[in-house]
């Protein structure tokens, strides 16, 4: 997983730290002069160990937000509470004990670089407390506005340290995700605030101390647990609601043995093509239910339609292309994001402007309809069909390219070769001969290689 | 419960507000007027330069804050933990920087406890009023539940501070502030469940607990804010306690992402469980009006919140078994085919709703739906029996409001004890009996 550009820069990441740690600390031993102000706090090496230990409960189970790389980290108050009560060099040491996490999966090279890069960012933070004429040790809160600019100071270096020295392992590992364009803006505003939010536990822990020493680290991590009981109880929902979603999904397939599990694989394919274009981790998630979602309302085509060999009557090729409609009616009332429901009602449109229900045409057809369109053709042509077997996925792709400007977006059919290229496809297996032939249908609505045959009026 | 208040769940819109009011509502309201009048009576008596003004309105703003950020909860609640700081904390405050003696009102009496209630009262209608500006609720019963609380805590709080609590160790003071938090947090949550039983017909003890065990972890970080607050005040004072915003907005950004997922997950439910009848196999509106009736009848059975919403869930999906069927049953009722079609409708929909892997209990009680309530060992689960009778009951009588319809389908199922538990069936006819036309 770790690129060789990645394992570079986290030996640099480590050595520098090291070094930084090593000549600052001999320094500050050699100016006897460890603890800054060691006469205000009674036992410095104490209040080292504890916060340590904060350190190490915080990161104990960071929780994800919304995707792998969004994580809450709120071991930095314990690091920002030592740039307060102990100064740079103990707060590079709090930082430091992210080696030691409790995170049993970690691996080796992921300590490594987590704790020299929680360590920088502690010295860093540290020393622009210092710059700041932020006065170290026990806090003297008749200058409290000092103390809290010089805090904001810190708080801010600490986060802007962090997540540079993370998106450079990203970008080297060539990971796309919340740093691309689209998606930083809509995570960042929830980074801040929960990083924001932690700093400031690290200041109540600092202002705390000198009444109730370590109890106020005690004290702080309440409220911070709760959240995090919060938090995972939502991942746990979350889970929970695609569980659901999808098996819901496969039970309104089981009309049609041939397209069972066409839901899944298209929404698998959306997701594909909106990470590849940058889609932003909340539209990735909506488009993901969407291309589940976008042929429920098949249910409402009687079966007859449906399973008619032959041509369609012009009504019931208007039956047929009512199907958009039908599934927003069922999905509208789902509390979801907007885009998803038109993705849903225009995944049949063309970018010439000859598909429906409403003839959009070109960027007048919501960019969820374009990304669903592409997947959901895909997935039609490379599967079985009762009248033809499933094509391969190289035929499948070109048929994409040439449909390319007339009935598909070009860009969007680039992302998703570019994205197949990159991550592969799984295809599903062989499909056996259906047992009960009444759930066979004998025409896809989807397969771009075969249209509909309609009676000519 | 009155037929009043199901009317209300039921066309919510049709009714003036204090139509809706009931007593328990009435009570409340009487007790924070009252409450109000008192502090507001009491301040006549102050002298306005001994009023701390600082703090009274650092802390009021920090109230006003907290009830324009307000938390929805699971199960339509809501809460508002950054008021409830800010005015715990201004109640029980101890001490600020470069004052000895009392904070809030400088000179002795019992003026204090009555100046908390009214700077807290004033706090909660600056907070409300962009809410009634941009056209939601006002949350007044939630204000006035806080009100109480509050009040509570400063007449126990006031009187202990004037006896000397400032001279003890701060493991003293930690201590008395918890439990006089405790107190004030008991009344806010038995409160919120007596509105609460009131409302949606359950039971007391039932409210209690359900209130109780959603309550308490956003309760704990609350207590936890209120001490920071307390003491950080005593070292930092009262203007630069802002910087402990920070920290509750992260706990309270948590609950919100997770009261939404829960919202959107049951409104998934509610929407994808029409897919059967959009494919013709049951009549429209038939799975809302069951889950409906179901959730009602299992409130007077006295079930909790998670039980209620597994069933409501097990009652919304109830017939997504039929999507196997080859041809939709006609009307969609499923009590007039076969019992072994019926079993095997349940099953297939319990095997659907099983593939989720995460509702196992609804995906039970969708299983036993259609098992008679007596002679089957093991018997059926409460849930079945009671989604059993709430189908049966809507397949007979449907949309239709005819009384004489309903009574002659209870009577049907009261007949066939072995078929339909009678109990359920006794609370069905209860729910029954209150039902009003509704739009459906």
């Amino acid at each position: 997983m770790v690129s060789r550009a990645a394992r570079l820069y986290i030996g640099l990441v480590v050595s520098v730290a090291a070094v930084l740690v090593a000549i600052l600390a001999e320094r500050v031993m050699r100016q006897r002069d460890f603890w800054p102000s060691p006469t205000h706090l009674i036992n410095p090496m104490a209040a080292l160990i504890t916060l340590q230990a904060l350190f190490l409960v915080c990161d104990s189970g960071t929780t994800p937000m919304t995707s792998r790389q969004t994580r809450w980290s709120p071991g930095s108050s314990a690091t920002l509470a030592a740039v307060v009560l102990l100064g740079p060099v103990p707060a590079a040491l709090v930082g430091a004990t992210a080696l030691l996490s409790l995170q049993r999966h970690l691996r080796l090279a992921e300590r490594l670089f987590n704790g020299a890069m929680y360590a920088l960012c502690g010295l860093a933070a540290g020393e622009a407390y210092l710059a700041c004429n932020g006065p170290v040790g026990r806090p003297d809160f008749s200058h409290f506005r000092t103390i809290l600019l010089a805090f904001a100071a810190a708080a801010t270096v600490h986060v802007v340290a962090n997540h540079g020295l993370i998106w450079g392992v990203h970008r080297l590992n060539r990971e796309r995700g919340i740093w691309t364009r689209d998606g930083l803006e809509s995570s960042l505003t929830l980074l801040l605030a929960s990083d924001l939010g932690y700093a400031a536990l690290g200041l109540v822990v600092a202002s705390l101390w000198p009444i109730m020493g370590w109890f106020a680290a005690v004290l702080v991590l309440v409220p911070l647990f709760v959240a995090r009981w919060a938090m995972a109880q939502f991942a746990e929902q979350q889970r929970a609601y695609a569980a659901t979603m999808s098996a819901l999904c496969q039970a309104v397939e089981t009309k049609d043995y041939y397209t069972r599990g066409h839901g899944d694989r298209v929404s698998r394919g959306a997701v594909m093509i909106a990470r590849q274009i940058g889609m932003s981790t909340d539209r990735t998630e909506a488009i993901m239910f969407a291309g589940m979602l976008h042929d429920v309302g098949k249910l409402g085509v009687p079966t007859q339609v449906l399973q008619k060999t032959g041509k369609l009557t012009p009504d019931e090729f208007a039956a047929i292309q009512l199907h958009p409609m039908r599934g927003l009616e069922i999905v509208r009332e789902i509390g979801f994001l907007f885009e998803a429901l038109n993705g849903i009602f225009h995944h049949h449109e063309r970018m010439d402007g000859r598909g429906y229900p409403m003839g959009l045409a070109g960027h007048e057809i919501p960019e969820f309809a374009r990304v669903i369109a592409v997947a959901d053709a895909f997935d039609s042509m490379t599967t079985t069909r009762s009248y033809r077997e499933a094509k391969s996925i190289d035929f499948a792709l070109s048929e994409l390219r040439k449909g390319a400007g007339t009935q598909f977006d070009p860009v969007i059919v680039e992302a998703f070769i570019a994205a197949m290229e990159q991550e592969g496809w799984e295809l599903p297996g062989p499909a056996e001969a259906p047992v009960d032939l009444t759930n066979v249908t004998v025409k896809d609505h989807d397969d771009p290689t075969a249209p509909l045959p309609v009676v000519d009026p | 419960v009155t037929g009043e208040t199901i009317a209300r769940r039921a066309a919510p819109a049709r009714m003036a507000y204090w139509q809706a009011l009931d007593s328990g509502r009435i009570l409340l309201m009487a007790a924070a007027a009252m409450l109000i009048i008192a502090a507001f009576a009491g301040m006549a008596a102050l002298h306005p330069q001994h009023i701390n003004i600082r703090a009274a309105l650092s802390f009021g703003g920090f109230i006003a804050f907290g009830e324009l950020f307000r938390l929805a909860l699971p199960g339509g609640r809501e809460a508002a933990p950054i008021a409830m700081v800010g005015a715990m904390a201004y109640a029980m405050l101890l001490q600020l920087p470069g004052h000895n003696a009392s904070v809030i009102y400088y000179s002795p009496g019992t003026y204090d406890a009555l100046l908390v209630v009214a700077v807290a009262a004033i706090g909660m209608a600056v907070g409300a009023l962009p809410h009634i500006a941009a056209g939601r609720p006002a949350g007044l019963t939630g204000m006035c539940t806080r009100l109480v609380a509050v009040s509570c805590v400063a007449f126990i709080f006031r009187p202990i501070v004037s006896a000397g609590l400032l001279h003890l160790r701060w493991e003293v003071q930690f201590a008395v502030i918890a439990v006089v938090f405790l107190v004030g947090w008991l009344v806010d949550t038995l409160v919120g469940a007596l509105i609460r039983a009131d409302d949606v017909g359950a039971r007391f003890s039932v409210a209690i607990r359900d209130e109780i065990r959603l309550q308490w972890p956003l309760g704990l970080s609350v207590g936890a804010s209120v001490i920071i607050a307390i003491f950080g005040a005593k070292r930092i004072g009262v203007m630069e306690l802002a910087v402990f915003i920070g920290p509750l907005l992260v706990t309270q950004l948590a609950f919100r992402r997770y009261a939404g997922i829960r919202a959107t997950y049951l409104q998934t439910v509610r929407s994808l469980a029409r897919v059967t009848e959009v494919a013709g196999y049951v009549e429209a509106g038939h799975s809302r009006r069951v889950s409906r009736l179901a959730v009602a009848v299992g409130r007077g059975l006295g079930l909790a919140e998670p039980e209620l919403l597994a069933l409501e869930y097990a009652a919304l999906m109830h017939d997504i078994g039929q999507l196997s069927l080859r041809d939709p049953i006609p009307g969609g009722a499923t009590l007039l085919v076969g019992l072994d079609d019926r079993e095997r409708i349940a099953k297939l929909g319990a095997e659907v709703i099983g593939e989720a892997g995460v509702l196992d209990d609804v995906a039970e009680l969708v299983r036993y739906q259609s098992r008679p309530a007596r002679g089957h060992d093991p018997a059926p689960p409460l849930g079945s029996m009671i989604i059993k009778a709430a189908n049966a009951f809507d397949d007979m009588v449907g949309s239709s409001t005819d009384r004489n319809r309903a009574a002659a389908a209870l009577e049907r199922m009261r007949l066939d004890p072995v078929e339909y538990d009678a109990g359920v069936v006794a609370v069905l006819a209860e729910v029954a009996a209150r039902r009003v036309p509704s739009r459906l």
